[in-house]
């Protein structure tokens, strides 16, 4: 400690230390917060069921996305991304699953909602299996943090049914 | 600065960034916003900064007594004999 530059070095490197320790002990603090999110998908629609010029089966659907993630927001959260996933099975693929929607929420006051819109991608399948296709809807999240560890959830929707012929 | 003002500034520098860390992370939990808790830190850390990096006088109550320049003439440095021993190896 005997000149001034020395004193604000040390200075200056305990303090982001410490910073980083703040920081680590508000990502552990996430761990306190037990969320109870809950979901509720309605497929209201089928607008098309068709084979595409590649041979691939494709859907396009009107769905009901509601849901309720506000318990899902700490003080150390910078927002939610939020997407619904179809997913079922193939001979080929033990597990398919297609992203639907997604959407980002930046804060609590946005996390109850309800989105009335038809897939924002593609529900295409690897070939023609879609056909009187049972399928689960998925809604899954991602809780980014302002500073460590992300956490990631979903709630299962099941009991949805494909039409067994193109329309 | 002298000796005791270094140890009392090393000190007051960590008592007090722990402090106001402690103060802003409670601060901050309490009442849920991320960023009063970094703003408290950041004036805490300007804080400690005015408090401990200048050499302020209440550092320097133990100052070195350093002699008076008197006293080297009555203490002469005594020489380096390099002449001398060139002398002597020249002679052998």
């Amino acid at each position: 400690m005997h000149s001034f530059w020395y004193r604000a070095n040390a200075l200056l490197t305990f303090a982001v230390t410490v910073l980083a320790l703040m920081c680590a002990m508000a990502s552990l603090s996430d761990n306190l917060n037990s969320p109870s999110p809950s979901a509720n998908v309605q497929v209201l629609n089928i607008n098309w069921f068709q084979k595409s010029t590649q041979g691939n089966d494709e859907v396009s659907m009107t769905m009901n996305i509601s849901a309720d993630l506000q318990s899902l927001f700490t003080w150390n959260t910078k927002q939610v991304f939020v997407f619904l996933a179809a997913e079922y099975e193939t001979p080929k693929n033990s597990l398919n699953q297609v992203s639907l929607w997604d959407g980002i929420i930046p804060s609590k006051d946005y996390a109850k909602f309800s989105v009335h819109t038809t897939n924002k991608y593609r529900f295409t399948d690897q070939g023609s299996n879609l056909r009187d296709k049972d399928f689960n809807l998925t809604l899954h999240w991602h809780v980014m943090p302002r500073t460590g560890k992300m956490f990631a959830d979903k709630i299962v929707m099941t009991g949805f049914r494909l039409p067994n012929d193109y329309r | 600065m002298d000796w005791q003002g270094q140890k009392l500034a090393e000190q007051l520098m960590q008592i007090l960034l722990l402090a106001f860390a402690a103060v802003a992370f409670a601060t901050g939990y309490a009442l849920g916003s991320f960023q009063i808790m970094l703003l408290i830190y950041a004036a805490g850390v300007v804080v400690t900064t005015l408090i401990t990096v200048p050499n302020w006088p209440f550092f320097n109550r133990h100052p070195l007594k350093w002699l008076d320049p008197s006293e080297t003439e009555k203490h002469p440095k005594p020489q380096v004999g390099n002449s001398s021993s060139k002398k002597k190896t020249g002679k052998k």
